[in-house]
């Protein structure tokens, strides 16, 4: 038995073929799924098959209502381009928080580092919905940071900009939409960022610094080009899943802030329209399917260069 | 050199910023759950009441219960299926369709949670007309947040075996171990510790998940972050506070023993490892 056993897990067929056949069976396959549905009719209760065999004849039966009605209804295009513009402005808060929070990190002295790792790393570990519900208590009138941006007249300057609706109503609006999504995404930007800067070479700044360099243009020309990978990791590891965000948008968005993934969601529960949910899932897939092809090439070459 | 004190201050000032913004919603969240007030956003005194409250909750418990349930499998499986995957991808570096695989491992770590859920609901769907099962529950939860926590999980212990000297193991081969024994007696206790915040990772990940749970649960089979959900949705509601501090003391327990014990490891490890060195 055990001898048995040692030959199944040395062999390295079982060590790529478990995990490969489940990946293939629960993620590739659905996703094929989600394909045929999006292009199938639906009857009462069943889909009709797309593939029929009727009287000798093969027949192959594509609906493509569902996203001909995606291409014409205007609101599908608002929303879709709405969803990118918040993923896109997140992506872009979390990395001028983030960077400089990086920076200063894999700067600090080398004993508190792992420290300050752990303390980025914590709120990981508490529930990402609570904290999420936890800006819905601070926004709202009387939380602490209504207090603080309503009484400093901030939100004078919010309303101007037209990131909330009115002055002191900051709930329900791009920028509480915005606002949680940095805060969730941002340790997502900050480790990768870290890794990637605590591990540069400071003799190349010490070397700038004997030719004359400024410290910002030693910042500028060498620390901001070598850490390109995390730069782009973190980018993606913030853009991407934003995209499709559902649980932020349905808590702190509001009506004006349309996002994809809670219209993916109402098709399929409230409107229990699974054709319309899988078409509207297939074309989000093509909206993202560069920066995910980005995000695995880094993915990949981040494995392979260590070695 | 003013610049440079300038540049410390200024850093120390910036960490501090960004700490105090992660960390504001959850002292937030904590200190309102002993609000005397129905709306837990302005203070108005200490009590326990929603404490009490929640003691009484059983729609909350017994969800609690089943997500503790579905997330102590997931870890455990997560586990297994991502050391199996960070095995396959760090020590065989080409084997047919391995650009698929790594793809394949690394995508639920970004794809939107709608997409995984929806195709992974079609998909069971399908299977069920076809086969007869499985019914929607506790089971197609687990499997949704096997699939996140796996890709999670294979990242972790990835990243450990890349920092393995190999020779340890071509050395313990040599010596005549067999493969399964190599694995167990060297590879395994070097990175016990990676297994471990790889398993506390997808421990939590399972317990917080709000949208593979929402499209793969079935009738009674709700979780913990479908009731919470359901009722921040709603509004503002001090049980959802008293609930979040009660976990993040779970959480805060767990992580501080879970370190103690990797510390613990490390030095027993670094202490055999000078016995080693004397005695040779």
């Amino acid at each position: 038995m055990k001898a048995m056993l040692s030959r199944l897990l040395s062999g390295r067929s079982a060590v790529i073929g478990i995990p490969y056949l489940w990946l293939l069976i629960f993620f590739l396959l659905p996703f094929l799924i989600v394909m045929k549905i999006s292009v199938s009719e639906m009857e009462t209760v069943n889909f009709k098959d797309i593939i029929t065999y009727t009287d000798d004849a093969l027949a192959l039966t594509l609906r493509f209502t569902t996203y001909l009605f995606i291409t014409q209804d205007d609101l599908y295009y608002k929303t879709y381009l709405s969803s990118l513009k918040y993923a896109g402005v997140t992506t872009f808060f979390c990395l001028l928080i983030g960077y400089p929070f990086a920076y200063f990190m894999a700067r600090a002295k080398a004993t508190v580092q792992p420290a300050l790792l752990m303390l980025v790393m914590l709120p990981f570990w508490t529930s990402f919905l609570l904290r999420v519900y936890a800006w819905k208590g601070l926004l709202s009138e009387n939380g602490w940071a209504y207090d603080v941006l309503v009484g400093s007249g901030l939100d004078q300057v919010l309303a101007a900009l037209g990131l909330i609706p009115a002055p002191a109503q900051l709930m329900n609006s791009p920028f509480s939409l915005v606002l949680g999504m940095t805060y969730t995404y941002l340790p997502f930007m900050i480790l990768p960022l870290y890794s990637n800067l605590s591990k540069m070479d400071m003799r190349l700044l010490e070397a700038a610094d004997d030719l004359g360099a400024t410290p910002f243009v030693a910042f500028w020309k060498i620390t901001v080009p070598l850490s390109k990978a995390g730069i782009i990791a973190g980018s993606m590891l913030v853009f991407i899943p934003c995209v499709g965000e559902f649980v932020i948008p349905e808590l702190l968005g509001g009506p004006q802030t349309l996002m994809i993934g809670r219209v993916l969601w109402d098709e399929f529960f409230s409107n229990n329209d699974w054709p319309m949910a899988s078409s509207v899932a297939v074309v989000m897939v093509l909206l993202i399917i560069v920066p995910l092809a980005i995000f695995n090439k880094y993915q990949a070459e981040a494995t392979e260069v260590r070695k | 050199m003013s610049g440079s004190l300038l540049n410390r201050w200024f850093g120390k000032g910036w960490l501090a910023f960004g700490f105090a913004f992660l960390y504001l919603p959850i002292v937030a969240l904590v200190l309102f759950s002993f609000n005397d007030s129905p709306v837990p956003n302005a203070w108005r005194g200490f009590t326990l009441k929603w404490y009490e409250a929640l003691a009484a909750d059983h729609e909350m418990i017994a969800a609690f219960w089943l997500s503790l349930k579905i997330a102590f499998f997931t870890a455990c499986a997560s586990v297994v299926l991502g050391t199996l995957a960070a095995f396959a991808l760090v020590k065989y570096r080409r084997f047919t369709g391995r650009t698929l695989f790594s793809g394949m491992v690394s995508a639920p770590l970004v794809m939107p949670e709608v997409i995984v859920g929806l195709s992974l609901l079609l998909m069971l769907v399908s299977m069920q007309r076809a086969l007869g099962f499985p019914e929607r529950g506790a089971l197609t939860i687990w499997m949704g947040h096997l699939l996140l926590g796996m890709a999670y999980a294979t990242v972790v212990i990835q990243a450990r075996l890349q920092d393995l000297n190999p020779q340890l193991e071509e050395a313990a081969m040599d010596l005549g171990a067999r493969p399964w024994e190599v694995f167990t007696l060297v590879t395994l206790p070097m990175i016990t510790q990676s297994l471990m915040s790889a398993w506390l990772l997808t421990f939590t990940l399972s317990l917080d998940d709000v949208v593979l749970s929402a499209f793969l649960s079935g009738p009674g089979s709700t979780t913990m972050p479908l009731v919470i959900f359901s009722r921040a949705r709603l509004g503002l509601n001090p049980s959802v506070n008293a609930v979040a501090t009660v976990i993040v003391v779970i959480v805060a327990i767990g992580v501080v023993a879970a370190s103690y014990l990797i510390a613990r490891a490390e030095r027993n490890r670094s202490l055999d490892m000078a016995a080693a060195n004397r005695a040779s």
